[in-house]
């Protein structure tokens, strides 16, 4: 079964009573730097359902990552207070106690990052630490746990994974390196998969086949993905559903064709117009005025007003997500009046 | 600009191999154009743009300025002339002396070459200022309190003071924001037209590529596999490696607008140290044959003005095996079928 068609279908009641319950649930999460007052991070809710592929996209400085980051709470433990709730099959993360969370992490959620390189040990093989993923969760022994890793390096596209399984990470390409850390991701057939800018770091060849790759994985397997990166085109071809943030807030929530062809805030609206293959050859490129905003000069209500031409005073005021259509809402409260373009003119 | 058979070799760091960065390379920058080099890590484009402005000496070959070869010049002579071809880096910071004001950076080349007096640099370097789209109270700043969009900016005004003909430019919005990039472009197109300038603009990007160049070439693995007018290297490619590397750049489109199959790539670049015999690109190409083996394919023109590297490049784009050929159907989008 084609997953992705199955979450394009439209249920006319709308986001909030999506039939099944979601598999996780962020709920207004907020975070804090100790001692200041504005939010890095402000009420940030959504939620991806079983086998769903979301999108996180936006600009450096948004809170992409480190959205990603508390659903495992994987922020540094001082410095940073968190609040709101992240539940993971109705079990709220921000609750559980370290060795509970250690349970899921891992197991029923896992995580790739940009630079394999920084992820994986260099003194270990890919191999082992491989098998070492799948023995902190599960009582295998010793060969069953290598089968398991072989198997799981075979499953990603790597060649002769017998052999590789012995091969250190310097041994190995960038793009090697990311299938090795999706093979240890998926060795304990999680059921959320967060991909922080997975192929950010690779050549445009090499990231075709990992995204094409974890497209593959998550329809085959069910397992939902949640990617987070800065690029419009590798959402659009990965995923079904996507979440814009800007200077830390969620700004849109929509299936990604609805998103390109009509997006609903001008902050998207912008992203998607400043790119510059949607743009008659050698004419001028559109882009956003200004730069996103230091906390120090965040403004007050819509944080994107200063830098938006449809900004109005009625902007001044907090924002609020709100519904615009079949699973597609907006934190823009002119959203209703408002025709933006998109990625096709 | 002429480059002539440029190669340029780089050893190990113990010594015992040498990796061939740029491997006899053939092409002429036209006054006034903007020629876009297109190529991944390790395919020797941003070794090119280096050895275009002379900060790396070629082992074989000649890089020709208005038909002088600078390798033969010496002193003053040398820095007179090499101030004609400048070069703007990716890294919008490490260009930057963190101790030293905007306009003292700005000024600082002016300064080396000895053009006019410190006041007159000064008036120049406010006015580079204001050209690039700087407040003047930018320039008493350091770089620190600049966003990364501004510090590029300050940048160009800095190699804008000793008014070249050439810039070379070396990835130069890869590190800034998508929703700001177009403003340093436009910002380029528009100074190319004020100050008659030749861009050699080297990106890994090919929808950037493809909006600003006159004409494009594509490197792997230090050598060129295609170049031509832009309009024909994105929408007609002729080469194997131009056609996957066009239709695996992942395109924000809904999905019933997007081309339902790409062309990929198996495996990734192979080491410039042992790079394969015959055609740079066999190991990973969809129609190589055991010619390609054998034979390093000629570099021709296969159309008007348009060159490409590979035995099956023919004048319609298809590749000469009937099976493999990939069907150009206008866009950047094909179909592998």
């Amino acid at each position: 079964m084609n997953i992705g068609e199955f979450q394009t279908d439209r249920s006319p009641s709308g986001q909030k009573a999506a039939m099944e319950t979601p598999l996780l649930d962020v709920r207004d999460l907020s975070l804090r730097i100790a001692g200041n007052e504005t939010p890095l991070i402000r009420d940030v809710s959504f939620s991806v359902r079983p086998g769903e592929r979301v999108g996180i996209v936006g600009e450096s400085g948004c809170g992409k990552t480190m959205t990603g980051l508390s659903i495992l709470r994987l922020l540094p433990p001082i410095g940073i207070a968190a609040s709101g709730q992240v539940l993971f099959e109705g079990e709220d993360l921000f609750a559980l106690s370290p060795g509970g969370l250690r349970a899921v992490r891992g197991r029923d959620i896992a995580m790739i990052f940009q630079e394999p390189m920084s992820a994986l040990d260099p003194v270990f093989t890919v191999g082992e630490q491989i098998a070492e993923a799948y023995r902190a969760h599960f009582a295998a022994s010793a060969t069953e746990a290598r089968a398991r890793a072989m198997d799981a390096l075979a499953r990603v596209g790597i060649p002769a994974p017998d052999k590789r399984y012995f091969d250190y990470p310097h041994q190995l390409s960038g793009g090697m390196r990311q299938r090795v850390m999706i093979a240890m991701a998926l060795i304990c057939s999680p059921k959320l998969l967060i991909a922080d800018e997975p192929t950010t770091a690779l050549d445009v060849t090499v990231q075709s086949q990992i995204t094409d790759l974890l497209r593959d994985i998550s329809e085959r397997t069910g397992t939902a993905l949640l990617f987070i990166t800065h690029d419009l085109g590798v959402v659009a071809e990965t995923c079904t559903r996507v979440i814009t943030m800007y200077a830390g807030e969620v700004v849109e929530d929509a299936p990604v064709d609805d998103i390109l062809l009509a997006p609903r805030h001008p902050y998207t609206s912008g992203l998607l117009r400043s790119l510059p293959g949607l743009s008659p050859r050698r004419g001028k490129l559109p882009f956003i005025p200004g730069r996103v905003p230091s906390l120090a000069a965040m403004p007050v209500g819509c944080r994107f007003r200063e830098r938006c031409s449809h900004a109005v005073p009625a902007c001044e005021v907090y924002q609020r997500m709100e519904p615009v259509g079949p699973m597609h809402s907006t934190r823009c409260g002119r959203a209703g009046e408002l025709s933006l373009m998109g990625a096709v003119h | 600009m002429s480059v002539q058979d440029l190669r340029i070799e780089f050893p190990t760091r113990d010594r015992s191999q040498t990796v061939k960065a740029v491997d006899g390379v053939d092409f002429e920058v036209l006054r006034g154009e903007t020629l876009g080099i297109i190529g991944e890590s390790g395919s020797g484009k941003t070794t090119l743009g280096r050895a275009l402005v002379s900060l790396v000496k070629p082992v074989s070959g000649r890089v020709l300025h208005g038909g002088t070869d600078l390798a033969i010049l010496r002193g003053r002579e040398l820095r007179r002339v090499r101030a004609d071809y400048q070069i703007v880096f990716q890294d919008p910071n490490a260009a930057l002396n963190p101790r030293m004001t905007i306009l003292d950076s700005i000024i600082e080349p002016a300064e080396i070459l000895g053009h006019g007096n410190d006041a007159s640099r000064r008036r120049d370097g406010l006015d580079m200022l204001a050209q690039v789209g700087l407040a003047l109270e930018v320039a008493g700043r350091y770089p620190h309190e600049l966003s990364g969009g501004q510090k590029q900016r300050v940048n160009i005004a800095r190699v804008l003071t000793v008014r070249p003909k050439v810039i070379v430019c070396d990835e130069v919005v890869a590190a800034l924001d998508v929703s700001i990039r177009g403003s340093i472009l436009n910002l380029f197109a528009d100074l190319q037209r004020s100050f008659d300038l030749t861009y050699v603009f080297i990106t890994h990007d090919i929808s950037v590529v493809s909006h600003i160049s006159d004409r494009i070439g594509v490197t792997y693995l230090g050598k060129l596999m295609e170049l031509g007018p832009a309009e024909d290297v994105i929408d007609r490619p002729l080469h194997p490696y131009s056609q996957a590397l066009l239709s695996a750049e992942p395109l924000p489109l809904p999905s019933n607008l997007r081309p339902t199959r790409r062309i990929i790539l198996q495996g990734e670049i192979p080491s410039p140290l042992a790079p394969p015999s015959g055609c740079r690109f066999r190991t990973r190409c969809p129609i190589a044959e055991a010619k390609c083996a054998e034979e390093v394919p000629q570099w021709r023109q296969v159309r008007n003005g348009h060159w490409a590297a590979c035995h099956f490049a023919r004048e319609d784009g298809h590749s000469a095996t009937g099976a493999n050929c990939n069907d150009q159907k206008g866009g950047s989008n094909e179909d592998a079928e």
